[in-house]
């Protein structure tokens, strides 16, 4: 049973301090939604999570399943269970989405997947998120629009299967339709009840389809307001002003 | 065979030439010896090319040998043929001193549409000291080949190439650069294409202590079409040179030109040069021309120069490009994020760079042989 633990992070960008001291815990089964105005630092805690190199963390603890992630490296993180739907994936340039997707499936499960059955496996997700199977042999997300750019991040995450998988606006630039297949991808992904979701977004159409446990509001780098699912009609109605000023006071 | 010389005019049409590419001469004596500051000197370390630019006395041995289909006719010949030198005339030094100085040159023929079953491999095998070479490629009218030029062992190597494409022919040229890491060259290999000809060219530069390819297109006819490509991997100490000339004299010719390279280590030195000249004449040009570095670690150089001159507004499209950069750190980043250990991020992105190109390659074995060599260098 997966559980992550952000205990009192603080994060700077160039000695810039973005994160005032974050705590949130996602259990297994859990779908926690994190809100907030643009700049408030959601992406921030994302990337940190990960273990992008451009943020430190200068204080405090992220633990998996008890596990300190700090102290791994980008990958080793990956392999433990850690996952990140990237708001704005890379374009890299002559390498194939098969050929991505087999090397990160060896890495995260530790032995190469018969090729035969990775490429129905394949085919199979690809399918379920319509995903047009030419896409297998394109460039990894080279000349994807914004919405296949996402679809794809949803079919890494079915493949790699993960504990715990952090969505970075995964449903900014989606229309409705996409937006549904989207949605359909991570509910597949937490139907067994083991795997935990934290859902970084700006609006709350996409909780609409994944429906969230918890709804957390994040302001000014910290987390000014925690609830259920309500808490994300309240901000449907009212917008973030109310929060805004109270992360500001803080 | 008596050395003629010429005043500074286009070997193929007698006009003059532009800016880029003043002289040609079969007589040493018509270029001064270079200092290091003449524009197509600068970027070349002249002190370590075992005086090759001085006269350097042959003394050492390229042994070369041909594999070719039996429908392509190989001929070892003396200087009395006249077939070598017809095609290009040097154009700088070190090529007037090889063609002065090559005792004996290789004529490949491929006769009148014939189409070759097999590529032509010349094998050229350095075995120490200074030696100077002449390779002349005629492919006539409507015929078609391949021809790969190996270069392995240890030499200081001057030579030219000649590539006479005829009318409607096609050629398709490998020339790999499998030189040990002591080893000196400096080539011209220029290709001169008859109507609707059709040239290709793949420079792979991998071995060698400082290699110099000089790769030029002229054209005889309207309808001819250049693509050269080209990779380099540079390593420590290495210099790894290109300077191609695309000279556009006839209406209704393409070019492409790319040309990619990743350097590593403490001085890795690359350069590349690439100069088009759209002549007057030359209305309905289609050219473009690119040139990207990979730069993997501290301590190397990139001099990437592209030159392009237009004396004609009637161009159906002209343009080049020049990018040099480090590996993304958002590319690793996100490899990573799937976990993808560090090193094999580093090699998919650069082996993704370089291997678009790679893809190009249409002979399999060879595909895989620059892969495998390629692989090979990153795991260094």
């Amino acid at each position: 049973m997966a559980t992550l633990e952000i205990r009192d992070v603080h994060v700077s960008v160039e000695d810039k301090e973005i994160l005032r001291g974050v705590d949130l815990t996602v259990g297994a089964g859990e779908t926690h939604a994190l809100m907030g105005p643009n700049g408030s630092g959601k992406s921030t805690l994302a990337y940190a999570i990960a273990g992008h190199p451009k943020y430190t963390v200068t204080s405090g603890e992220v633990l998996l399943d008890g596990q300190s992630v700090l102290d791994m490296t980008i990958d080793e993180r990956a392999r433990a269970g850690l996952f990140l739907a990237m708001q704005y994936p890379v374009e890299v340039p002559g390498v194939s989405v098969s050929n991505f997707l087999r090397t990160a499936v060896t890495a995260v499960r530790g032995e190469a997947p018969k090729l035969r059955d990775f490429a129905k496996e394949m085919r199979g997700a690809m399918a379920e998120l319509q995903i047009d199977p030419a896409f297998a042999q394109r460039n990894l997300n080279e000349g994807f629009s914004g919405g296949e750019k996402k679809r794809h991040e949803i079919l890494q995450l079915e493949m790699l299967k993960p504990k715990m998988a952090v969505l970075d606006e995964t449903d900014s630039g989606l229309d409705i339709d996409a937006l549904k297949v989207v949605s359909q991808g991570v509910n597949r992904f937490r139907e067994g009840g083991e795997t935990g979701v934290l859902l970084i977004t700006h609006y709350t159409r996409i909780l609409r389809y994944v429906k969230p446990d918890f709804v957390h509001v994040f302001s000014a780098g910290r987390v000014v307001e925690e609830g259920g699912s309500e808490l994300a009609d309240l901000l449907e109605n009212e917008g973030y002003e109310r929060f805004v000023k109270a992360g500001a006071s803080g | 065979m008596a050395v003629e010389t010429t005043k500074p005019r286009s070997a193929d049409t007698g006009r003059p030439r532009g800016t880029l590419h003043e002289k040609a001469s079969y007589d040493v004596a018509d270029f001064p010896v270079p200092a290091g500051r003449e524009e197509e000197w600068r970027f070349t370390p002249l002190r370590r090319l075992h005086d090759l630019h001085k006269d350097a006395v042959a003394d050492g041995k390229v042994i070369i040998d041909v594999d070719a289909p039996p429908e392509v006719t190989v001929e070892t010949v003396g200087r009395a043929d006249t077939r070598p030198g017809k095609a290009y005339i040097p154009a700088d030094r070190v090529s007037a001193q090889a063609y002065a100085s090559f005792t004996q040159a290789t004529v490949i023929t491929v006769a009148k549409e014939v189409v070759a079953s097999a590529p032509t491999v010349v094998s050229l095998r350095g075995e120490g000291g200074v030696a100077y070479g002449h390779t002349t490629v005629i492919l006539e009218p409507f015929a078609q080949a391949t021809v790969v030029l190996d270069h392995t062992g240890s030499a200081t190597y001057a030579d030219n190439v000649e590539f006479v494409v005829g009318d409607g022919a096609f050629l398709s040229v490998f020339s790999l650069q499998n030189w040990a890491s002591d080893a000196v060259h400096l080539s011209h290999q220029h290709a001169r294409l008859g109507r609707d000809a059709r040239f290709k060219s793949f420079t792979v530069s991998l071995g060698g202590e400082v290699v110099r390819i000089a790769p030029s297109v002229a054209y005889d006819a309207p309808g001819g079409d250049a693509e050269l490509y080209g990779l380099y991997f540079v390593d420590e100490g290495q210099h790894l040179e290109h300077r191609l000339l695309v000279d556009h004299t006839q209406p209704s010719c393409r070019s492409r030109v790319d040309y990619r390279g990743a350097l590593q280590d403490e001085g890795a030195h690359a350069v590349w040069i690439g100069d088009v000249i759209i002549r007057a004449e030359a209305e309905g040009t289609d050219t473009y021309e690119l040139n990207r570095n990979l730069v993997l670690t501290d301590g190397t150089r990139v001099d990437s120069v592209p030159n392009l001159e237009i004396l004609t507004g009637e161009v159906a499209g002209a343009g080049h490009a020049s990018a040099s950069g480090r590996l993304d750190d958002q590319h690793l980043f996100y490899l990573q994020a799937r976990g993808i250990p560090h090193d094999v991020a580093r090699r998919m992105v650069v082996r993704g760079f370089l291997g678009q190109l790679v893809e190009k390659i249409d002979v399999p074995e060879l595909r895989e042989q620059v892969r495998d060599a390629i692989d090979k260098e990153l795991e260094r």
